[in-house]
């Protein structure tokens, strides 16, 4: 019901929003909790394990009960706090986890059989027969289970992350946060304010207490604008932090876009990584129910949330209140609701000690012990010093005192410390560097030493970072002091609630005791307390509470479970923001990209890169039909093929060639200048890590070659192995990958199209020469290297010039017969060679295993050296490089296994394996490479190739893995 | 996570790739033996507390860097040049 | 007392005020016949098989903190027998047979759920590492079915098939791969072991291990000595920190692997799906929550506790996969402290100590394997041999070069 003159709601902007199907009016301000509460809406949701209908209990976003999916145009958001959402026209909600409706719920029966679905009985039964739990006993579970409904469509949402740095972040804007923005603001420093609320305030608003004798929300006001003023501030509302992590970085939510109907140019949310050099943790205090009886109905709600309906929202949740408190915090709430004119039926207060002295009826020493109405309270009973007592009501306001929020001070793993004055867990102090608490969330409940604080935390933050701040005037306020008497559970004959979110009563609590589940940790995995969208945010106390009780130890040496981020659910696309289709890694394009795409070639993705598959020609109609065409060409003719990806490390300086040397196997400062030589690179643990070709362009200047996939490996090991091993060395190591363009050319008629692009004609150029040459005017760069077994050249130039050179040379090669050739050609070419690629060094292959043991220099100490001598990493038992021939066509085979003929086929018979597979036109075979025990002895020897996952078995012959001109008369032609 | 890189300044952890302990500094020799090599690639103290591990500012300035950190707090205490330690006379 | 749905009935009706401990609470004694540090899942499986394989009835098991406190009670649940090694095929599929019968086993519903893992590739190179791994399982016994796209697509038609950066070719499908609710096997296996006689002592840490001779006498404790000839240390996570007490320098580094668990939703994913180019893997638990991961934090860490670029790699790599769980919320996240071995594999061993064995390194691979590893590890320390099928979990096997490396990323330790 809405309070005529309360609220800070635009009632000149109405609202319309939808709930379960049906409209509904609310003002610009209000959130869908309160909205429904103005419309007499008590039932919002159903509880997660016995479907009892539930209200709202809280106005903010620990709220355990009230969870809606918001449903919009192209998809639903399940879970969404109703205390949280704010509604705006057109907003759809609908309430979860009931069937047929939220009203009438068929699985309220488990309700019914609440005395078998105690604590964990799950464990204990659905175990016969077996085969029954995956085919019944499960999948009923799972669908009585769970919330909200994710609807299956791609989130296309928008969504985003940032960063953002500050001397201050001060995380909350209640008395405490706003004083201490305030103060760092004056001093000139830079400072972020974030507030999960839409508006600047906290309690103040919720409480509006007297600030210099005005009402609290002037200050407010005038503060937040002073602070918008200023341009070394940044105000955050809508700003959740959400979690503490190393050396001053946060992590925060800002819902941009959420209470808006949906707006192409905001995101809905935006994930924020706050590097701050100090914060002060201002996010107050959340209130905690009183476990008693049957005290989840709706209509059961917060104190503080009855106050902040009717003081934020102009709304009261019940037309004859009840409040039912342990401390006097609660006393305003039932002044205001009279002062508003809204009935307080009594105050129900359980210590005995408390005054008497107020507008309506105090029952001291009072306990609730039953209540009625099932979809909405209807009355309570109960017992006080004076006798029993039944109350008609419509709403019960309960305080059982409050816990500061302590979230962010334990996500380092700091555990908070028991403050018996305030029976709460308060901060320890230091245990997240560069945070400091204040206010309420460091148990000081008073207006007034809230402001004090916030101010001095700030002052004190400043001056560790070198800034000083001068103390700001603060407005008066009260400083009551709070007295509580803790009250956490009423004993009696029903089940009192302490989790509502994961319907965890005091008998759980009690009975997880009962079975040895005594640790605090027991207790939550074995009851589920805690766990439920909440996170217990109001609910663990109690419950450490109660298993204190029931184990006879104290709240202190029981301890808490431990609070980890986020504080509030974040959503995973926010925090994943930019992941979405090809965002998730970076894309690296050649320069022949859109040369190659226009020719049709599917690209398929290389790493990071993009590379031609094949480049089809009219007429042709798969992949293989391409393939065997550009092999062919390459052997007949020549091809040319972009080989831009592999990369390359500049070496120079006059101890070069002497770090090749200690980084390769095999020896490079014999090289002469003008020469190309093979080099195999191992890990330190040796294993082979890369293979490829250095050039020496000069004395002391050599271009090394990486494979496409260990480029960026490679530089890192160079680095390491540089400035831990010898960074007194004269050397230089550069990545120039991304600066050359680089084209293989390839085949019989290769040297022929290079004569016709390069300015001047191919002299004496043998095989392994390198040199400078020159293109269309422009310096580039000349390898004779061969990755297909013909005769092949590889001309690099800046990679400005690439497209045009790529274009160029495969318009000439066409001429002649030849043309581009892609990813697919290239693996047939190389296969047919008995080149490896990392289908072979995995890493989990020695030199010796590819037949290279040679490479590794007896001459020289190398990196992986040494440990290519264990004894595991040679011999016999070691699976060593062989080539397949098979005469038929087949499916591909890779990953298949090799098997002795006539031997079992099983794990200890394995012999080996397959890496490699192609068709090879020139030999009309199939051709594989693989690895087999004891291979290089086999070679002839029929083996048995068997994969069962494409369901073959096949016989093959092996032989040595270089198929194709063995003796490499056509590489030196 | 945060660490300040003696030539870049304060940068997000993303920009740095972690390597391991610095026991990596102390490669053997090539004569060593086994145990030496073990002892070098595999066999850690794994100090829950005060470590020296390497890290590599790979997209920053490409330095590799000794880490002076908690690994139980993930106090960051002190970074240093690899590079440095070596021209200033620590022998590897 | 034994469970069933008979004794949930009658309890129920009778106000469950007759459900009895799951285990004592027992003082530790002066001596034991062996005793187990570490009471986590592999500590737990161990004591438990030590009791019903081998006979032995005087044991303890000691635990620092609760039971079932380490890594057990904060992993992803995956329960899977899909690896290609030899050494490692063999210990995993021992691992998932006795996952199988794990509940009649221990009389407790450890809801282990079979619901299929489904491991994608995305290049034609990866599809050939995950048949060779396919065809590993096959040789010997397990399940795997190569899936093509289309493949992919009947089972989990809402991954991103058009628009993801890393295209997916296919899938490995393990239909005997699955989850397991990971707080009841730890629980399981400490009632099983209880009911055998075996002493579960909680808040008592080892603070020494007593060697005399070269022969293990004892152990040092929070709560006083006690005396035992067989010593097993089962602490993943703290592995380095005992063994040190015994002098011992391990092949491990510590490493943080976050986490993460989503609010409840009604059931939409319906299988373990493994993104291998994103390091991803997700599932729905029975309780509704998506719970999910990736790679580690990569910084050698005891903090148990993680930081932000991997929190959101991980959900980016989720969004580029299956934006469909986008809306979803992270309700919290959670780090282990990850043994992490020079391949990637684990070690059950002897030590150069008498009567004083290793089970550690368990990467972030350990959950599924604790029946097994408990198997083994108490056949190794009642019998002083290796198990055969955890015969190539050598200690020295990174100085003798036989690794058992299924990444293939070679001796750091924090590429595994």
């Amino acid at each position: 019901m809405r309070i005529l003159g309360k609220g800070q709601i635009d009632r000149n902007r109405p609202v319309s929003f939808r709930f379960d199907g049906k409209s509904y009016q609310g003002y610009q301000g209000d959130t869908v909790a309160s909205a429904l509460l103005a419309n007499d809406v008590r039932l919002m949701g159903r509880s997660f394990k016995y479907h009892r209908p539930r209200g709202v209990l809280t106005a903010g976003s620990e709220e355990p009960n009230a969870l809606l999916e918001v449903v919009g145009a192209t998809n639903q958001t399940p879970n969404v706090r109703a205390t949280m959402q704010e509604i705006f026209d057109g907003l759809n909600t609908q309430s979860q986890n009931r069937f047929p409706s939220l009203s009438f719920d068929f699985m309220g029966v488990n309700d019914l059989l609440s005395q078998f679905l105690s604590a964990g009985f799950y464990y204990k039964t659905f175990m016969w027969p077996r085969a029954f739990w995956e085919k019944l006993y499960e999948p009923v579970i799972r669908r009585a289970a769970g919330l909200g409904r994710l609807s299956g469509k791609h989130d296309e949402g928008h969504y985003e992350k940032a960063y953002a740095f500050c001397d201050l972040l001060v995380i909350g804007s209640g008395p405490a946060g706003l004083a201490a923005a305030l103060t760092a603001a004056r001093a000139g420093a830079d400072v972020i304010l974030a507030e999960e609320d839409r508006e600047l305030g906290g309690r103040l608003l919720a409480d509006e207490p007297d600030l210099d004798g005005a009402p609290a929300r002037d200050w407010v006001s005038s503060t937040e604008a002073e602070l918008r003023s200023l341009p070394n501030v940044r105000v955050m509302t809508r700003t959740t932090v959400t979690g503490a992590y190393d050396n001053g970085t946060f992590g925060a939510l800002e819902r941009v876009g959420l209470h808006t109907p949906a707006r192409a140019d905001l995101p809905r949310e935006c994930f924020w990584r706050i590097a701050a050099k100090r914060a002060v943790l201002a996010a107050g205090a959340l209130e905690r129910p009183i476990a008693f009886p049957m005290n989840d109905r709706p209509g059961i709600m917060l104190a503080g949330a009855v106050r902040s309906y009717l003081n934020r929202w102009g709304v009261t949740a019940g037309k004859r209140v009840t409040i039912f408190a342990n401390n006097d915090g609660a006393r305003q709430t039932a002044r205001q609701l009279m002062a508003a004119g809204v009935e307080v039926a009594a105050i129900l207060d359980s210590r005995t000690d408390a005054t008497a002295i107020e507008d309506c009826p105090v029952y001291l020493g009072a306990r609730v012990t039953d209540t009625s109405g099932r979809l909405g309270l209807r009355s309570i009973s109960g017992a006080h010093v004076g006798g029993n007592f039944q109350i008609e009501t419509d709403c019960l306001a309960m305080s059982g005192g409050w816990n500061p929020t302590v979230n962010l001070t334990c996500h380092l793993n700091g555990r908070p410390r028991w403050n018996v004055d305030i029976a709460a867990f308060v901060p320890s102090e230091g245990v997240v560097p560069g945070l400091s608490v204040a206010g309420s969330a460091n148990g000081d409940f008073t207006t007034h030493a809230c402001l004090a604080a916030g101010q001095a935390a700030a002052i004190e933050a400043l001056a560790e970072i070198g800034v000083t701040a001068a103390a700001v005037p603060l407005p008066r306020a009260e400083g009551v002091p709070y007295a509580i008497q803790p009250l956490w559970l009423v004993e009696g004959k029903g089940r009192a609630w302490l989790d509502f979110a994961n319907d965890v009563t005091s008998k759980d609590v009690k009975l997880s005791a009962q079975e040895g589940f005594t640790s605090v940790e027991h207790m939550k995995r074995y009851t589920t307390q805690g766990m439920a969208p909440d996170q217990g945010k109001s609910s663990n106390v109690a419950a450490l509470a109660v298993l204190a009780d029931a184990t006879g130890r104290g709240i202190p040496e029981t301890g808490t479970t431990t609070y980890r981020p986020p504080f509030t659910p974040v959503s995973i696309a926010a925090m994943g923001a930019g992941g979405r289709a090809m965002g998730f890694a970076p894309q690296r394009f050649t320069t022949s990209d859109q040369a190659s795409r226009d020719r049709h070639a599917p690209m398929i993705e290389a790493g990071l890169w993009y590379r031609p598959s094949y480049f089809p020609k009219p007429g042709e109609k798969t992949w293989r039909e391409s393939c065997d065409r550009e092999v062919n060409m390459v052997r007949s003719a020549v091809g040319v093929s972009d080989v831009s990806t592999l990369g390359k490390i500049d070496i120079q300086g006059k101890d070069a060639a002497r770090f090749l040397d200690l980084v390769y196997t095999n020896t490079f400062s014999n090289l002469p200048i003008g020469r190309v030589r093979y080099g195999l690179m191992l890990r330190e643990d040796g294993l082979v890590l890369d293979d490829g070709t250095t050039a020496r362009l000069d004395e002391n200047h050599f271009l090394m070659t990486t494979t496409t996939a260990a480029a960026g490996l490679v530089m890192r090991h160079l680095d390491f192995i540089h400035q831990t091993h010898c960074a007194d060395w004269d050397l230089r190591l550069i990545s120039v990958t991304e600066s050359w363009a680089q084209f293989a050319v390839a085949g019989p008629k290769a040297r022929a199209l290079l004569n016709a692009v390069l300015d001047a004609p191919l002299g004496d150029f043998p095989f392994m020469a390198c040199g400078e040459t020159q293109v269309g005017g422009v310096k580039g760069r000349l390898f004779r290297i061969s990755f297909s077994g013909e005769e092949g050249y590889e001309v690099a130039v800046p990679s400005r010039y690439g497209e045009s050179l790529f274009r160029d040379l495969v318009a000439k090669a066409e001429a002649m017969g030849g043309g581009p050739y892609g990813m697919e050609a290239l693996n047939v070419l190389r296969i047919e060679k008995g080149f490896i690629t990392h289908a072979e060094i995995h890493g989990r292959t020695t030199a010796f295993d590819i037949g290279m043991e040679k490479m590794v220099s007896p001459k020289k100490d190398c990196i992986g050296k040494a440990m290519a001598a264990r004894p595991g990493m040679v011999g016999e038992e070691r699976e060593q490089l062989v080539g397949l021939r098979l005469a038929q066509e087949t499916k591909a085979f890779g990953g298949a296994h090799l098997f002795t003929q006539g031997a079992e086929v099983e794990r200890e018979t394995s012999q080996g394996y397959v890496t490699s597979v192609c068709w090879s036109p020139m030999f009309g075979a199939t051709l594989a490479m693989g690895f087999l025990k004891n291979g290089r002895a086999r070679h002839g020897e029929k083996i048995r190739i068997v994969d069962h996952l494409r369901d073959l078995d096949l016989l093959a012959e092996v032989c040595d893995p270089v198929f194709h001109d063995p003796k490499g008369e056509k590489l030196r032609a | 996570m945060r660490l300040t890189c003696p030539l870049c300044g304060p940068r997000d952890r993303r920009e740095f790739y972690y390597y391991g302990h610095e026991d990596y500094l102390q490669r053997p020799g090539p004569d060593a033996g086994p145990e030496a090599w073990d002892d070098h690639l595999h066999l850690r103290d794994n100090i829950a507390g005060e470590v020296r591990d390497l890290w590599y500012h790979e997209t920053g300035c490409a330095q590799w860097l000794v880490v002076t950190r908690n690994t139980v707090t993930h106090e960051i205490l002190s970074t240093e040049l690899v590079a440095d330690r070596k021209k200033k006379g620590v022998r590897a | 007392m034994r469970y069933s749905g008979w004794k949930v009935i009658t309890q129920g009706l009778l106000g469950n005020k007759g459900w009895t401990p799951a285990w004592r609470e027992p003082a530790p004694k002066a001596e034991y016949d062996a005793i187990i540090i570490g009471g986590g899942g592999h500590g737990l499986s161990t004591a438990y098989y030590l009791a019903k394989n081998h006979g032995l009835r005087n044991i303890a098991v000691l635990e620092k903190g609760y039971l079932g406190g380490g890594n057990v009670g904060r992993n992803t649940t995956i329960v899977r027998a899909n690896y290609f090694l030899k050494g490692n095929q063999e210990f995993y599929s021992h691992s998932l047979k006795l996952w199988e019968g794990l509940e009649a086993e221990l009389n407790y519903n450890v809801m282990h759920s079979q619901r299929g893992l489904i491991n994608l590739f995305h290049s034609d190179g990866q599809r050939d590492a995950f048949a060779r791994r396919g065809n590993s399982m096959i040789n010997q016994g397990d399940d795997a079915i190569l899936l093509d796209r289309e493949g992919v697509r009947e089972h989990l038609p809402y991954l991103d098939f058009e628009q993801t950066r890393f295209p997916i070719y296919g899938g490995l499908l393990h239909p005997r791969g699955g989850t397991a609710r990971h707080d009841a096997v730890a629980w399981g296996y400490a009632r099983g072991a209880d009911r055998l006689g075996v002493d579960l002592i909680q808040n008592c840490e080892v603070t020494g291990i007593d060697i005399e001779n070269g022969k293990v006498v004892g152990v040092q404790t929070s709560r006083g000595a006690i005396k035992a000839k067989k010593v097993g240390i089962v602490v993943a996570g703290r592995s380095s920190q005992v063994a040190a007490m015994a002098g011992m320098r391990l092949p491990i580094e510590s490493h943080i692997l976050q986490a993460f668990v989503t609010e409840g939703l009604k059931p939409v994913i319906h299988h373990v799906i493994s993104f291998g180019m994103g390091h991803f893997y997700m599932s729905q638990s029975d309780k509704g929550g998506l719970v999910f991961g990736g790679d580690l934090d990569f910084y050698a860490s005891y903090a148990a506790r993680g930081n932000l670029p991997m929190v959101e790699h991980v959900m980016e790599a989720g969004m580029t996969l299956m934006p469909m769980i986008g809306r979803a919320k992270v309700l919290r996240s959670w780090g282990g402290i990850m043994d992490m071995s020079p391949d990637g594999s684990p070690i059950i061993d002897k030590t150069h100590i008498d009567g004083l064995y290793l089970d550690c390194g368990w990467n972030y691979g350990g959950f599924k394997a604790v029946p097994a590893s408990g198997w083994c590890m108490a056949h190794l320390m009642a019998t002083d041999q290796s198990h055969e099928v955890a015969r190539r979990f050598r200690l020295d096997r990174f100085r003798t070069g036989h690794l058992l490396d299924e990444e293939g990323t070679g001796s750091q330790h924090n590429l595994h």
